[in-house]
């Protein structure tokens, strides 16, 4: 008996693993903007210690987002 | 905007940007270990130019100052009021001079993918964003050498204090592979990376504009590769943010590790 093949994915299967690799970073850097943002309206004399934070913060997030793009290019089979 | 009008004249068949766009054919000494290309002449180009806007901004400087002077006493400034003031504090001014120097090599490497007909940043090819974290990974060290003495410096790094023994088993190998192995890769990574796919980017948006432009299907197509040039200005927009970003972020982190290590508690 023939294997089935029950679902198929043709193209390029880099970038729909890309699109998913991203959704974590995306939502990573929304929260830690979103919370600085938050704290920089409830205490406006904080806004350069959060802002440099806020910085480090989406600097260490968005690492994994830019690790997908080089993988994309090592694996490009 | 050669290699993006080399990539979209080759007929009526489109290619997407490829890595190949950061291995430009070589120009000088082509097969000798000097063999320079496009991209290394711009980063000895931006390189000059930096000098040269520094040496002549503090060649004489005058306790009022005027013309270049000016913008080079703001240039430096930035730097320490907002990266070395706000985490290293007035004790840590020292490390102003470096990472005044960090800040705006990086940044005037990263510049050059904007700057129309030069179109790439030079710090999307390994070589540089590898030799700028080394350099930042000697600075960190040195400082926290010279800060606790090399014990002192190893103990507080790799064995944090106020956790039971047993823990270090665990937590020594973490701590070691984060600090000294990961911390140089990620800063080298993480300038690179940002700039390679941010000039793709732009890459694609104006080759596709190009394209749709100058080798229509359809009459739609023209219309369509206009909004696409649209887009692939707004990109380039913010593309100009990316690099002032990443520039901070790289001089950012490396005071956040010039301070972790001269901190006594981690």
């Amino acid at each position: 008996m023939d294997p089935v093949n029950l679902a198929e994915v043709t193209g390029s299967v880099a970038a729909i693993g890309y699109g998913l690799a991203a959704i974590g970073p995306g939502v990573g850097i929304g929260i830690v903007v979103g919370k600085a943002i938050e704290g920089m309206a409830r205490q406006p004399e904080m806004t350069g210690v959060l802002r440099t934070n806020m910085f480090l913060g989406i600097a260490f997030t968005e690492a994994l987002a830019l690790i997908g793009v080089g993988l994309g290019f090592v694996w490009q089979g | 905007m050669s290699g993006i009008v080399v990539l979209a004249s080759e007929g009526d068949t489109w290619s997407p940007p490829s890595l190949g766009e950061f291995f430009p054919p070589a120009i000088f000494f082509e097969g000798t270990p000097f063999e320079m290309n496009r991209i290394h002449l711009i980063a000895m180009l931006m390189t000059g130019l930096l000098s040269l806007f520094f040496v002549m901004a503090f060649r004489n400087p005058q306790v009022v100052p005027r013309g270049v002077q000016n913008v080079g006493e703001v240039a430096l400034d930035l730097v320490r009021t907002y990266i070395v003031d706000e985490i290293l504090g007035v004790e840590g001014r020292k490390y102003t001079a470096y990472l005044t120097t960090l800040f705006f090599l990086i940044l005037s490497f990263n510049v050059t993918g904007i700057i129309p007909f030069v179109n790439m940043p030079v710090s999307a090819t390994i070589g540089f964003p590898v030799f700028l974290a080394l350099t930042s990974y000697v600075a960190f060290n040195w400082a926290g050498i010279k800060a606790q003495g090399i014990g002192g410096y190893l103990s507080s790094n790799l064995f944090i204090p106020g956790v039971p023994k047993v823990m270090y088993i665990l937590l020594t190998p973490i701590e070691f592979l984060s600090t000294f192995i990961l911390r140089p890769i990620t800063l080298a990574l993480r300038l690179m990376v940002n700039m390679l796919a941010g000039h793709l980017m732009l890459v694609l948006f104006f080759s596709a504009a190009w394209y749709f432009i100058f080798f229509p299907n359809s009459p739609l197509q023209p219309i369509l590769g206009i909004g696409v040039f649209g887009a692939g200005f707004a990109f380039t927009l913010f593309e100009s943010l990316i690099i002032v970003i990443q520039a901070y972020i790289f001089t950012l982190l490396t005071a956040v590790y010039i301070a972790g290590a001269t901190a006594e508690h981690h």
